[in-house]
């Protein structure tokens, strides 16, 4: 595969374009919409930045879990399955430190400015 | 039909003695439910809230007549709210609305929480907000137009069907769902409720504080607490760091509250109700990415709205954290 423009770089191109040449020109919402198309991308990008290794530490937890392996999509359907039962809950060791691993690094990707993950991660 | 400078022009001499003409009829932005206009009589400056022609209104909203009782008795009970001027009949026109007197002011919670002009008041805002619960809470049912009840496993069991529709697979949903199920408290005697108090719907002036109590479509019988939390929800402090919508302190709140004359809700109570509350916006945000998932609204907002979601999760984990 190529190994440049990276697609990081094709989104700051776009997210470049967007805020110098796009916004400027919007009006009454389309300036909100721009803003919002600009943080969308953002969140793309740090999901391609971020995503497999946060998927990957996911899975490693859901299997010690759960005690046997799979994808993440299946396991963490196992996880709600056992979750909504009641088969496991938040005293369940293990369960509370992954639910809060995955969200700090779910957060970091589509908001990492958010108030509240800074209050979990002091 | 007539046009709506029209139908108000007629309805003028009504809102403001003498006046023959509405002027400078115009659409405010916001509002995604009910239409909000502005429009000038006389030397006054109104505001006309209407149900959009043709359209049905949410599932949850009270009628807008129902609307302007509610404003009319939380003012009898002395609570800051905007005078209800007329409430719209059929002949005039205008659809189903009511008129009120403009409150100047902000609602734009960022504002509220970091501009230097709400400095001086923003330690009295907690308070304040706790006291005008209170005048709200203080309203007989009995002499109200008829509401829903909800309690906490109602209202569990409405967002669980959301979620369940919508479909997704998020293990923090489903721990939040049944905790809060197996610790859901008994309602006592239904309380009417604004239903929607947080950073948004209430306009705050710098010199006063609390100046309005707006919005009041989600207004239903419940918990006090219900009403005392969502404000407190992590996703109406827009950056400020202190729990009642990011300018106050628990105890402010609480404290206003009872002063006014609210019977004691505890803090156990509210962070039990702020928890609910912050799984309902959740379920709320996927309910409008569902809408762009569905072709119904193809927004980039809406797509968006749906990575908001994982805000209500951390925001989860922290207050079950602190609660074990």
């Amino acid at each position: 595969m190529i190994t440049a423009p990276t697609a990081g770089e094709l989104i700051d191109a776009v997210i470049g374009f967007i805020e110098t040449r796009v916004a400027p020109q919007m009006k009454d919402r389309d300036i909100f919409l721009a803003r919002v198309a600009v943080n969308a991308l953002a969140a793309v990008k740090r999901e391609i930045a971020e995503g497999p290794a946060a998927e990957a530490a996911a899975a490693a937890r859901l299997a010690a879990l759960l005690g046997y392996e799979g994808d993440f999509a299946e396991l963490n359907e196992k996880l709600c399955d056992a979750l909504r039962s009641g088969d496991m809950d938040l005293s369940t060791p293990g369960v509370f430190d992954h639910l809060k691993a995955s969200i700090i690094d779910q957060v970091k990707i589509d908001q990492p400015n958010y108030s509240g993950l800074k209050a979990l991660q002091p | 039909m007539m046009t709506l400078e029209a139908a108000l022009s007629a309805l003028a001499p009504r809102l403001v003695p003498g006046a023959t003409e509405a002027l400078d009829v115009r659409r405010l932005s916001g509002g995604a439910s009910q239409e909000t206009w502005a429009f000038r009589v006389g030397e006054r400056d109104l505001i006309l809230r209407r149900r959009p022609p043709g359209g049905a209104g949410s599932g949850n909203a009270v009628g807008l007549a129902t609307e302007a009782a509610l404003i009319r008795a939380a003012a009898a009970k002395g609570a800051p709210v905007p005078e209800v001027v007329h409430v719209c009949a059929e002949e005039d026109g205008v659809g189903e609305a009511y008129v009120m007197g403009k409150v100047e002011g902000e609602t734009l919670g960022a504002r509220i929480v970091r501009n230097e002009a709400f400095a001086a008041v923003r330690p009295k805002l907690a308070g304040q907000c706790g006291a005008v619960l209170a005048q709200i809470h203080a309203i007989d049912p009995a002499t109200a137009p008829a509401l829903n009840t909800s309690d906490a496993a109602s209202e569990l069991e409405k967002y669980e069907t959301v979620y369940r529709t919508v479909g997704p697979e998020r293990p923090i949903f489903e721990a939040a769902f049944r905790w809060l199920k197996d610790r859901a408290p008994v309602l006592g005697s239904p309380t009417l409720l604004h239903g929607d108090f947080r950073n948004g719907n209430i306009m705050f002036q710098p010199d006063v504080g609390v100046a309005a109590v707006l919005d009041w479509e989600l207004a239903h019988l419940g918990d006090p607490a219900e009403d005392l939390a969502w404000i407190c929800v992590n996703s109406w402090r827009f950056g400020g760091t202190k729990p009642v919508g990011g300018f106050g302190d628990y105890a402010q709140l609480l404290e206003g509250y009872e002063a006014a004359g609210g019977k004691p809700v505890t803090l156990e109570r509210v962070l039990y109700w702020q928890t609910l509350g912050s799984l309902k916006w959740g379920c709320m945000c996927l309910t409008m990415y569902a809408s762009f998932a569905s072709g119904a609204d193809a927004s980039v907002e809406r797509a968006m709205i749906g990575r908001r979601t994982s805000e209500t999760e951390i925001d989860l984990i922290a207050l079950l954290e602190r609660a074990q």
